[in-house]
């Protein structure tokens, strides 16, 4: 049998995911879950390359999602640039400032780093919250329409909204988790890797810790930056709340539930998560506390995460 | 000169409730290496209970001490059923098992009482008193007062007493302890019974000033966090200065710049002061094991 590398095999997996799994959709609501899955997602595998693959927490990066977001919601309107462009412009100015915030705070270690991130995702938030006359603050503001669909409805691809970011923003996920997968095995990879285990050890073998961390952090910062751009788009609408604590939080949750050492993982994690509160509206009254609960549990005990947890189980079931 | 004074006090009233969040923060990362998000969720309970007891008949003093009482079990509930069993789990897990118990306290609440804004009266009445044409609340003078009396408490209780040493020793090294016949296990529960204790108490306390309802907890433990690393993560003396700190620097930043940002200019704070002691103000320099 041809064997296949677990890089492939992820691979082969999402894109089979995103491919079959509108077959079973009993209505067109459940493509907005995907797409939401899908956006997620995308943040999700950012926080793996940050905390699964070099140790560094982070608990501020909706901070890059609001920064992606409004981008779209205001680059447009006010500078006249297209939506798509603004995407890209989000995420480098998401870049540049994780290399300016990154540089002092990857310094700090364990909950000191968290608290630094905190402080500035918090920053974030207040300034678009904040900023009435730029941003319209709390209330949020429209997002102008990505105009992609019209131009493939013209190609002769007739595709519902729906549809649309469904596939749209399953493309993106395949290709952040390629590019995150590539990244695990290349030489920076293993090198975020060696000082995840021993910062003093990976120094001794030469490897620049600093640059590294901050290299993490700013790809971590586009991924989440992207991700904040595609549900603004999506939605053609945000608010300030996609940059708040709880949104960082999620992320964070997403990424450590579902396993945050591999892509896969984190990625069924960010799905569980969107799909619960869906689930759980028939028992409104209880979400939080089934939330909370679901929380703690996993983290007690599957440490490692659901999927690697589960796969575990499984293969030592064929043995 | 009397505006500098106005902001003075309400800085050091909510800079009391602040430190008061941030020794809870202290005592149980103490015990157990462990930062209790859930901590400002002790505050809330504090608050809503008293409420609670107080609008069901209970006299205020009783109606405090029952939520005071309740919490503290809560505090000891949650170490055994959540962070015992994920003993030596990784910081990111920690951080996310008891954000986990502060969603699910939150919903609980919301579930057992409601969603409404609550209070209930001043313990000294109402009526301003007025110092050098600033005013201050009475409950202000509680809530500081409070704040103080709880810090040389436990002064006090670490330095003086047999059972405050054990402490000590359980944070200094878990294994030694245990080896000179400490009982850690107790230990643990003591501090997560006192931490939450004290949450409550500032949640009794606080809460004829700022009110309470099931969703203000987040708000004191980020706010109760920052103080705590400012000062220096571990250290008591570290989160009363820090406590502090935060809610002078709220103050006089919603004084003289823009009530918008108080909250940004704390956290402004912080980044530069970990940009220079990246241990905060108090803390112990830390060393990598290889």
């Amino acid at each position: 049998m041809m064997k296949i590398s677990p890089k492939t095999a992820t691979l082969l997996v999402l894109t089979a995911l995103v491919a079959i799994t509108p077959f079973f959709f009993p209505s067109g609501y459940y493509y907005r879950v995907g797409a939401l899955i899908f956006v997620n997602g995308l943040a999700v595998t950012g926080i793996v390359i940050l905390t699964g693959y070099a140790g560094q927490i982070s608990l501020g990066h909706a901070g890059f999602a609001g920064i992606g977001g409004y981008a779209c919601a205001l680059a447009p309107v006010h500078w006249g640039i297209h939506p798509a462009l603004a995407v890209v412009l989000g995420a480098a100015i998401s870049a540049g400032l994780a290399y300016l915030v990154g540089r002092p705070i990857l310094r700090l270690k364990g909950y000191y780093l968290g608290v630094a991130t905190l402080g500035f995702g918090i920053l974030v938030s207040m300034v678009l919250n904040n900023e009435r006359d730029l941003t319209r603050g709390p209330d949020g503001i429209e997002v102008p329409e990505l105009g992609l669909r019209a131009v493939l409805k013209d190609w002769g691809l007739n595709l519902s909204n729906g549809e649309f970011w469904y596939y749209f923003c399953g493309l993106f996920l395949i290709v952040g988790a390629w590019i995150a997968l590539n990244l695990h095995s290349s030489p920076a990879g293993r090198a975020l890797r060696a000082l995840h285990g021993s910062e003093v050890a990976a120094r001794t073998v030469g490897i620049d810790v600093p640059r590294m961390k901050l290299q993490a952090f700013v790809i971590s910062a586009v991924y989440a930056s992207v991700s904040g751009s595609l549900l603004a788009l999506q939605n053609k609408f945000i608010t300030p709340d996609v940059a708040g604590f709880m949104h960082s939080i999620e992320m964070v949750t997403m990424a450590v539930l579902g396993g945050v050492g591999s892509v896969l993982g984190a990625i069924f994690g960010a799905g569980i998560l969107t799909l619960l509160p869906q689930v759980l509206t028939v028992f409104a009254e209880y979400e939080q506390m089934v939330l909370g609960l679901v929380m703690v549990l996993v983290m007690i005990f599957l440490r490692e995460g659901l999927l690697p947890s589960i796969l575990r189980r499984l293969r030592g079931r064929g043995e | 000169m009397s505006e500098l004074l106005q902001f003075l006090f309400s800085g050091v009233t909510v800079g009391a409730v602040y430190a008061l969040v941030a020794l809870g923060f202290t005592i149980i990362y103490n015990a157990s290496d462990v930062v209790n998000f859930a901590q400002g969720e002790f505050v809330m309970l504090g608050g809503m209970i008293t409420w609670f007891a107080h609008a069901a008949g209970l006299p205020l003093p009783l109606a405090a001490l029952s939520a005071i009482v309740v919490t503290a079990a809560l505090g000891v509930a949650m170490n055994k059923l959540m962070i015992e069993p994920a003993r030596g789990a990784p910081v990111v897990s920690l951080i996310i098992i008891t954000i986990g118990a502060s969603i699910f306290i939150q919903g609980g609440t919301q579930l057992i009482f409601d969603k409404q804004i609550h209070s209930f009266p001043a313990f000294s009445g109402d009526a301003p008193i007025r110092v050098g044409g600033a005013t201050i609340l009475p409950q202000s003078l509680w809530v500081i007062g409070g704040a103080l009396v709880v810090f040389l408490g436990l002064w006090v209780f670490f330095t003086r007493t047999l059972l405050g040493r054990a402490v000590l020793a359980t944070s200094n090294n878990r294994l030694a302890a245990q080896l000179v016949g400490i009982n850690t296990n107790f230990v643990m529960t003591l501090s997560f019974a006192l931490s939450a204790g004290i949450g409550a108490l500032a949640g009794v306390l606080a809460t004829p000033i700022t009110l309470v309802a099931y969703n203000v907890g987040i708000g004191f433990a980020l706010k109760g966090f920052a103080g705590a690393m400012l000062g220096g993560m571990g250290n008591p003396k570290g989160a009363l200065v820090g406590g502090f700190a935060i809610g002078l620097i709220e103050a006089m930043t919603a004084g003289y710049l823009s009530s918008q940002y108080k909250d940004a200019a704390a956290f402004i704070v912080i980044l530069a002061v970990l940009f220079f002691l990246p241990h905060g103000l108090f803390g112990r320099k830390s060393t990598d094991r290889v």
